[in-house]
């Protein structure tokens, strides 16, 4: 697979996804995309990249082990579904939100948080596996 | 912040299981932190019972979005004292685990996944949502499954393969009973169903969905013909796993039964018969499977697949007497099975073997302990004034008002043959002169353990006991409280009003 081209492209690609990535994460709230599917896109940049290059450059250019995300991502969604227990004793989840509009985000809300949570969820368990199933190979 | 108690329960697990992600690799801490945060759940599982007790059934909707659209959870006495049963076995089995699964299995992260299954357990105890209860039963497939396979040992799989395969087809099945349901009255609000499901006029849809629900239940709380799959896979993990599996993973489908048989569906003579006759053969195949086991953890898995029976005969009966013998069996089936697991994890760090042919000298080695156990081994029997005895006087009065005699017959049946099961043990593992068992290299003896480890191991022993001795002598406030479960099961106006804020 570590042929020039591919190798050259992924450079380039790596970077594109990710933006990309954050793109749908942000245009889920009314549209489709969101947490779930931005998280498989930025995943898929790391794997290409990792086809290309290696494994271990993968993991260098990544520095923590990806089953770290699992944790943090969970602590953000979880935070975000509790938030408005504490800080506005309404029921689990409901949506807070910041009045004003924001540039470039929109209206800035609970629901957001939610999504970046689920986001790294998905980038973690879907490198793990990917990660230790190509070691294994 | 007192309003939003209901869902704290859930709130505890998920952080606990998430601050245990963080801790993956320092087994040391997992187990602290484990303990720690079981009791203060236990403390709060205290705190919403009490506040159920006194003022009546509570709920709330998750999002903030109103009753029939959004997601409710709802606390009403029957969810919030399985809710509370669930925390003291949840404590239990915890401090069982950090004593009796050695770190090589902790590892692989045991412990935030065994609270994802509490978490599991609660969320489907305290839903309101058909879809929701769907979920959290999702979650606990998942997890359990990750439980019965950590290890990866032959047998470990070959039993997570049959678990597996009957489980999610149980759950295909519900997932189907549930489309039907919505697709009827385009509605999956517990409490919203109850009057809606009442006015459907395909009333023929309407059974043919109620059977949906029955199958699906039936699987995962191993009714027969449906059973199979849990004597094939409850011996193959550590003890503290069969534990909580054994004590709580099928309640969880006989409390999904109960729910949607009294609040959902009516049950007509035609479901009252089926459900009769499944726990008629349910006690027989259950009790006869157990008394031709060897192996000790096998014959506690036919018993739970037995004792299950009872709680379907309750159900079945339907009358209000049948179902306070239903609630204080399943109140006492949790506690004792989960007991019972951990006694025989016990007896298999002691001896190094599970045959009770090859098993022996227990109570001239380990008398206190022998005597220990016995208060189990003989409550699950029904010995008065035991807890096991005071719910099968309920359903069997009320199986001689309502002519049920096969049922009474099959109650005494399982009760006489469960009798022979239990002496038979007895006198194999604590009595009889057994022959000399082969020193296995390696093998964490119990008497080679530290101090720590054999009190966690011995303290959840002990706390059970306790609280099976409390169900027994305290018979009369259990009963007080499996009636007024009881009464609200059957007069269901307080759940859907509260539901529904009318």
């Amino acid at each position: 697979m570590k042929t020039i081209i591919l190798r050259t492209a992924s450079n380039y690609m790596l970077p594109l996804l990710l933006v990309f990535s954050v793109f749908i994460l942000l245009r889920g709230h009314y549209l489709p995309g969101g947490g779930f599917v931005g998280g498989l896109i930025a995943s898929i940049a790391f794997v290409l990249h990792a086809f290309a290059n290696g494994l271990e450059d993968t993991r260098k250019l990544i520095r923590f082990h990806p089953g770290f995300l699992m944790p943090a991502g969970l602590t953000v969604s979880f935070l975000s579904g509790i938030s408005p227990i504490i800080f506005a004793n309404k029921p689990l989840m409901t949506g807070l939100w910041y009045p004003h509009h924001l540039p470039i985000v929109g209206n800035l809300g609970s629901a957001l948080f939610f999504d970046i949570g689920v986001f790294l969820v998905v980038v973690g368990v879907t490198l793990t596996i990917i990660f230790t199933i190509s070691e294994s190979a | 912040m007192i309003e939003q108690l209901v869902i704290y329960p859930l709130v505890i697990q998920m952080l606990l299981a998430i601050v245990l992600m963080f801790f993956w690799s320092r087994i040391k801490w997992q187990r602290v932190i484990s303990i720690i945060g079981s009791v203060v759940n236990l403390g709060m599982a205290v705190w919403l019972f009490v506040l159920v007790w006194q003022n009546g059934t509570q709920s709330i909707q998750a999002g903030n979005w109103e009753a029939p659209f959004g997601i409710t959870f709802v606390a009403d006495t029957f969810a919030a004292t399985l809710v509370l049963l669930t925390s003291i076995a949840g404590l239990a089995v915890s401090s069982f685990s950090a004593g009796s699964v050695i770190s090589a299995r902790l590892k692989f992260g045991f412990f935030p996944i065994y609270h994802f299954l509490l978490l599991g357990l609660n969320g489907a105890f305290l839903t309101g949502d058909i879809f929701n209860l769907y979920v959290w039963f999702e979650i606990i497939i998942i997890t359990s499954f990750v439980l019965l396979t950590i290890g990866g040992e032959k047998a470990q799989l070959e039993g997570a393969v049959k678990y597996f395969t009957l489980n999610i087809l149980a759950s295909i099945i519900f997932l189907t009973a549930i489309a039907v349901l919505y697709g009827l009255t385009g509605s999956l609000n517990m409490a919203d169903l109850a009057s809606k499901v009442a006015a459907v006029e395909n009333r023929t849809l309407v059974q043919v969905n109620a059977l949906l629900f029955l199958v699906g239940f039936g699987i995962k709380s191993a009714l027969f013909p449906l059973y199979f799959w849990l004597p094939a896979s409850y011996h193959t993990p550590p003890s503290a796993v069969s534990a909580i599996f054994g004590g709580l993973l099928t309640k969880v489908g006989v409390y999904a039964l109960i729910r949607v048989f009294t609040l959902i569906f009516e049950v007509d003579p035609f479901l009252e018969n089926v459900l009769l006759a499944v726990a008629v053969l349910t006690l027989f195949s259950g009790a006869v499977g157990a008394i031709v086991q060897n192996n000790i953890r096998k014959i506690f898995s036919y018993l739970v697949i037995c004792h299950i029976g009872y709680m379907i005969a309750g159900l079945g009966m339907m009358t209000e007497v049948a179902i306070t013998g239903a609630i204080f069996y399943l109140i006492h089936d949790i506690m004792v099975k989960t007991n019972l697991f951990m006694v025989s994890g016990v007896i298999y760090k002691i001896k190094a073997n599970h045959n009770i042919r090859k098993l022996g000298d227990l109570y001239a080695e380990y008398p206190k302990l022998s005597l220990l156990f016995a208060v189990p081994l003989f409550s699950l029997v029904g010995v008065p004034p035991l807890s096991g005895f005071w719910p099968k006087l309920s359903l069997i009065s009320e199986g001689w008002n309502t002519e049920n005699f096969t049922v009474i017959a099959a109650i005494l049946f399982a009760s006489f043959i469960t009798l022979v099961v239990i002496v038979k043990l007895w006198g194999e593992v604590f009595w009889k002169t057994g022959e000399k068992l082969p020193e296995v290299r390696n093998f964490p003896y119990f008497n080679k353990l530290s101090k720590v480890k054999r009190t966690q191991m011995l303290a959840p022993i002990i706390f059970l006991t306790l609280v099976t001795l409390y169900l027994g002598f305290g018979a009369g406030n259990i009963q007080n409280l499996a009636e007024r479960i009881a009464f609200e099961l059957m007069d269901n106006q307080e759940y859907i009003n509260t539901v529904l804020r009318k």
